[in-house]
């Protein structure tokens, strides 16, 4: 087994393994976001359980950290194996002919969320971590709801926000489908599956943009 | 028509090579692309120079020799065509042709546009086979019956050529269309089962080892790809070694 | 030196199992000391390189291509013949012999081609064994086809592509050899001499084509699978780099060449459309099936379709020449290859060519698609269906059956067939000529074998549909590993044959000096200057049909061509490096002697048989009047030609053919 994610293969596999596991941690945080968008009592107190729950702090938290960085790191590392499998390149190369912008450049849309990351752990994360672990702040229930409508006062946090959720989804919109034809899915299945890959890849980051949005206009 | 053609030339494997401008004239639309080059390279022979170098053999689209990329793509415009089967008549009156080698680390330049693509020998050598002697005495040919479904899958993946577009149009310059299509092949009749796990992990083992990048599934090798060879046998090669390594 | 083809005694059903079970074989412990040599890794190449060394010999195998997979054999489209009987139409090996026979216009060894019957079953089961996917029916079992010039359902196929696939086939048991150590392969390598030590074949010279090196290997025996001369022709179905240089060379070392003028002309290829063709290209046989062949009968209307005055849709039924249906009542269109073709050639040059050179005919599929639209209408029961819905529904079936190739034809020709009839004209596709060999796949050359479509094989005067693969594979698979044992049980002894000896020396040698001739020669006209008026001296004078003066004619102008070349050929570039100008070269050489040799062969055979029809020989009157006379009194013979020189001073040997299990008939599809 260890064999196998040394090859090729089972490097994509990898890659699409972690990348199903970020596609359904987005899909459980984009549906706690909304929560604020609805209820900021509810919000509150699903964050509240998310922020202060030890099987999500302690296990989960750490998976997901490992799941990022390790999507990013062999994200690169591919990247460069590849680069390196041409070692002259085309003179003209029309690669618009034969298949998307998006299949083509998840190098860049992936550097540009990763940018986003940078920023939205200062954001949020590394204040959380400040308030719970270093600082040491008694916890106070109520509170998330109110620091998340401040992060969307500026109006330029609010646009870098939507620049890289545009990226995300064109990301999702190659990296979705892709993930499946990795793990081996085939014909009789990809009519749905691109049609599910479009929805989500869409409704997604469509979500998010929302959510900030929202909390621009309406604090 | 007359044409100007920008052509990577390039003494040997070990020399740097560059771009070239040639003039054609009085080209015939019914052409092949290949009669236009037969028609620069006696232009070439006349005029005392060197005549470009190409791979070409059959002519018709299935011996797999002819590996041109002309103006960004792998066989040219056309699509389901190998470049013996592009016509001139996809091209304009004063148009500029540009055509290069097929590029990958391993594919290196033998001369002008000729590659050496025996890393797809070596890949078939690795496992591209089922061990059976010709003993004359094997078990009669119906004596396994093969659903149609099977037999026909097993033979539009048999049906690649061996050309190494998908290679040249991959942004990665990965080999997995044309592992993939051998790989299914097999898998997909009962002859190939019993040396079915070794198979895709000796020959995936030999692609990575001769240099070619890994499959992001842009798709792009399906689309250029002559015969058509669908992207299902990269998802079945996957699943194949997912399956020979547990 | 007198013919000995070493038939086996016995009945024929018994000769090739008695003939196995007496010769003498090589143990395996010493078959790891014996080297074998084999150029060309086609269909008969390549099976015999992978079973070779599978029994356990070194194989040495060398493809001017960068793999074995893209040779020639490739490109068969039809189907592979086998006497399996899986459709229970009553066909046995008797059968396929029979058939095989009388196709090849009784020009043929009875004992191998009742050998080629016998093993043709075992093919299909190698085949399946290795994976080969051949059509099958619902029930999972394999499919068959009918082909031409039979009674039977007996080609196994793989879609159009059935070459390829077997290729494929063979090509992957030599992978499995080469991975093993067992086969050494040599691509982009080209044979340019045999050498001969003591009277046997015992090594090549071969040129990297890579690097230009002049290289020397050894073995103890040698194989030629180079296959056919077709490009004699310039124009031919044929790759642009199948060439006889092999077989020439080996011809010119004391290999007897016989039958050369015994060619192959395809009815169904795509017409030529101007003076930079490269090469024809086969529309597969099959089309006959269901399209009809015509020309106008109004030379008027002939001539404003040449000048694009006029389309063939505006030409009236009435107006309509179906010559083949006219002459040939009983098989109509599917009349075998070589009369279909010169039935054509007569109407072309007779000025009722449809296509600007005024070198095409029409095949023309509107009548089958109203037929199946009928049947279609009936079949969904549409009552009076309109005229388009009826092409509509037949167009479906057509497309069903044909579409890759109307595909083909369009990319071609940017035409649709399926409005407009498709344009063909015969093209050189086959040659039934070659190295004669004898029972035993040898040349005359000791340790020199032959196989495939280079040698003169079972074809006789014409091969029929899907035939050729079973050949080249019978001859690889399956006997060339046999009889070899029985030459090569001698060689046990004999140890590592040196490369430092005299011959090899000799060889290299003049081998250089000829390619730094062409280097050195700094002439006026390319190479094609030259193959292209050779092709046209064989098109016009020893093509479809030829007679004692053209044939006379021929040889003089073959001669003073040749004489030419070697004073005004012009070859760029350099020995030591890549350099496609320089192998054409070689090539094209060869064809310069092989074309004479085979205009000679053709006017000393004064009748018309199979793909040679000589004008002196018709039948002068009754129902056959005009049509092909075979002489069997005369010339029932192989004719091995002994090189001595000059092609024009080569020496008859004939080989008498005797027929004790099939009575000898005139062919007559009227």
């Amino acid at each position: 087994m260890s064999g196998f994610f040394k090859s090729s293969i089972g490097r994509k596999v990898a890659m699409a393994l972690s990348a199903f596991f970020l596609m359904i941690f987005l899909l459980m945080h984009v549906s706690v976001n909304l929560l604020s968008v609805f209820s900021e009592d509810t919000f509150n107190a699903a964050s509240h359980f998310m922020g202060t729950n030890w099987l999500v702090q302690f296990i989960m938290q750490p998976i997901l950290i490992f799941g990022v960085i390790f999507h990013f790191v062999m994200g690169f590392v591919l990247e460069i194996k590849n680069r390196k499998a041409r070692n002259v390149s085309y003179v003209s190369n029309n690669g618009a002919a034969n298949s998307t912008w998006m299949s083509r450049n998840m190098i860049y849309s992936g550097l540009v969320i990763l940018a986003f990351l940078v920023l939205h752990f200062a954001d949020f994360w590394i204040h959380e971590i400040n308030v719970k672990y270093i600082a040491m702040h008694p916890e106070d229930p109520t509170r998330y709801f109110h620091e998340l409508q401040e992060k969307f006062v500026p109006i330029w946090r609010v646009a870098a926000y939507v620049i890289a959720f545009v990226l995300l989804g064109l990301h999702l919109a190659h990296g979705f489908t892709s993930a499946f034809q990795s793990l081996g899915a085939t014909a009789s299945r990809k009519k749905t599956l691109q049609n599910i890959g479009k929805a989500y890849s869409i409704l997604i980051p469509l979500g998010f943009i929302f959510i900030a949005l929202y909390h621009h206009f309406n604090h | 028509m007359n044409l100007t053609l920008k052509i990577w030339r390039q003494k040997d494997s070990n020399a740097k090579g560059q771009m070239v401008d040639y003039k054609v004239t009085d080209i015939s639309e019914h052409m092949s692309f290949l009669e236009m080059m037969d028609v620069l390279n006696e232009q070439l022979v006349n005029s005392g120079e060197d005549p470009v170098a190409f791979d070409h053999d059959c002519r018709e689209g299935i011996c797999g020799m002819c590996s041109m990329y002309i103006n960004g793509e792998a066989h040219g415009p056309d699509r389901g065509v190998t470049t013996c089967q592009l016509h001139m008549r996809m091209f304009k009156d004063g148009d500029t042709i540009t055509i290069e080698p097929f590029r990958a680390s391993a594919f290196p330049v033998l001369k002008d546009l000729v590659v050496d693509r025996t890393a797809f020998e070596r890949i078939q050598q690795a496992g591209g086979y089922i061990s059976v002697n010709t003993s004359g005495n094997t078990q009669d040919a119906n004596s396994i019956p093969i659903s149609k479904h099977a037999a026909d899958e097993a033979m539009d993946a048999a049906t690649c050529i061996g050309c190494g577009a998908c290679v040249a149009t991959c942004k990665n310059s990965s080999a997995m269309l044309f592992v993939g299509a051998k790989v299914s092949q097999y898998a997909l009749l009962p002859q190939g089962q019993i040396e079915a796990a070794d198979r895709v992990r000796n020959m995936v083992a030999q692609m990575d080892l001769e240099g070619f990048g890994n499959c992001t599934n842009t798709g792009a090798c399906e689309i250029e790809c002559p015969k058509g060879i669908s992207l299902d046998n990269i998802a079945r090669m996957n699943r194949e070694l997912m399956k020979a390594s547990i | 030196m007198a013919l000995n083809s070493k038939i086996p005694e016995g009945p024929i059903k018994d000769k090739w199992t008695n003939y196995k079970d007496h010769i003498n074989l090589v143990n395996p412990a010493n078959k790891r000391h014996i080297d074998i040599i084999v150029v060309g890794t086609g269909l008969a190449g390549g099976s015999a390189a992978a079973t070779l060394a599978e029994l356990g010999y070194n194989v040495k195998a060398f493809a001017y291509q960068d793999s074995p997979r893209r040779a020639h054999s490739i490109a068969a489209q039809g189907g592979i013949n086998a006497a399996k009987n899986y459709m229970g139409d009553g066909d046995s090996t008797y059968r396929l012999f029979y058939d095989t026979v009388k196709g090849g216009d009784y020009r043929s060894r009875e004992a191998n081609v009742y050998r080629l019957a016998e093993v043709s079953a075992n093919i299909i089961d190698q085949c399946v064994a290795q994976g080969v996917p051949f059509a099958r029916d619902y029930g999972g079992l394999l499919d068959n086809r009918s082909f031409g010039g039979v009674l039977v359902s007996r080609t196994f196929y793989a879609k159009g592509q059935t070459g390829q696939q077997l290729l494929l086939g063979a090509y992957s048991a030599m992978n499995r050899q080469i991975a093993r150590g067992k086969i050494e392969m040599f691509n982009r390598h080209e044979m340019l001499d045999v050498v001969k030590v003591n009277g046997k074949a015992r090594g090549i010279i071969a040129r990297n084509l890579i690097t230009g090196e002049i290289e020397r290997h050894s073995a103890h025996a040698v194989v030629i699978a180079s296959g056919g001369y077709g490009n004699v022709y310039y124009l031919s179905t044929n790759a642009m780099g199948s060439n006889a240089t092999a077989a020439w060379k080996i011809h010119k070392k004391g290999a007897y060449f016989a039958n050369p003028c015994f060619t192959q002309i395809h009815p169904t290829c795509i017409p030529r459309s101007g003076d930079y063709q490269s090469k024809l290209t086969l529309m597969s046989e099959s089309l006959r099936n269901d399209g009809r062949i015509w020309v106008p009968k109004n030379i008027e209307d002939a001539k404003a379709l040449q000048q694009r005055k006029m389309k063939p849709t505006d030409i009236p039924e009435e107006n309509r020449d179906y010559f083949l249906e006219r002459r040939y009542p009983a098989f109509g269109n599917l009349v075998p290859r070589d009369v279909a073709s010169r039935a054509a050639k007569e109407r072309c040059d007779a000025g009722f060519g449809v296509n600007a050179t005024g070198e095409a005919v029409y095949l023309d599929f509107a009548s089958a698609i109203e037929r199946y639209g009928k049947t279609q209408a009936k079949i969904h029961n549409l009552e009076n269906p309109s005229k388009e819905k009826i092409y509509d529904l037949g167009k479906g079936i057509v497309e069903e059956k044909y579409g890759n190739l109307f595909q083909m034809y369009e990319k071609i020709v940017d035409e649709n067939p399926y409005k407009t009839p498709m344009m063909i004209y015969p093209a050189t596709h086959y040659t039934m000529g070659g190295i004669w060999v004898d029972y035993n796949l040898m040349t005359t050359v000791d340790g020199l074998y032959c196989i495939g479509e280079a040698n003169f094989s079972e074809h006789g005067a014409n091969r029929l549909g899907a035939s050729a693969l079973m050949q080249g594979l019978a001859d690889g698979y399956f006997v060339l590993p046999y009889t070899i044992g029985d030459y090569l049980s001698n060689e046990i002894r004999t140890g590592k044959i040196p490369t430092n000896t005299p011959e090899f020396d000799e060889a290299e040698k003049d081998v250089k000096e000829r390619l730094h001739f062409f280097i050195n020669n700094k002439g006026e006209h390319s190479v094609d200057y030259y193959h292209k008026k050779l092709g046209k001296i064989m098109w016009d004078k020893v093509g479809m049909s030829r007679n004692e003066k053209g044939l006379i004619e021929a040889m003089a102008e073959i001669k003073e061509l040749r004489e030419d070349f070697w004073k005004n050929v012009k070859v760029p570039g350099n020995l030591y490096e890549m350099n496609p100008e320089l192998e054409k070269a070689g090539r094209v050489a060869d064809f310069l002697e092989l074309g004479e040799l085979f205009a000679k062969d053709a006017l000393h055979r004064n009748e018309s048989c199979g793909g040679h029809f000589r004008e002196e020989s018709v039948e002068l009157d009754g129902e056959q009047k005009g049509e092909a006379k075979r002489n069997d009194k005369d010339y029932a013979y192989v004719a091995a030609w002994e090189y001595k020189g000059e092609p024009a001073a080569a020496v008859l040997h004939k080989e008498q053919l005797e027929f004790k299990d099939i009575e000898l008939k005139q062919r007559s599809y009227k």
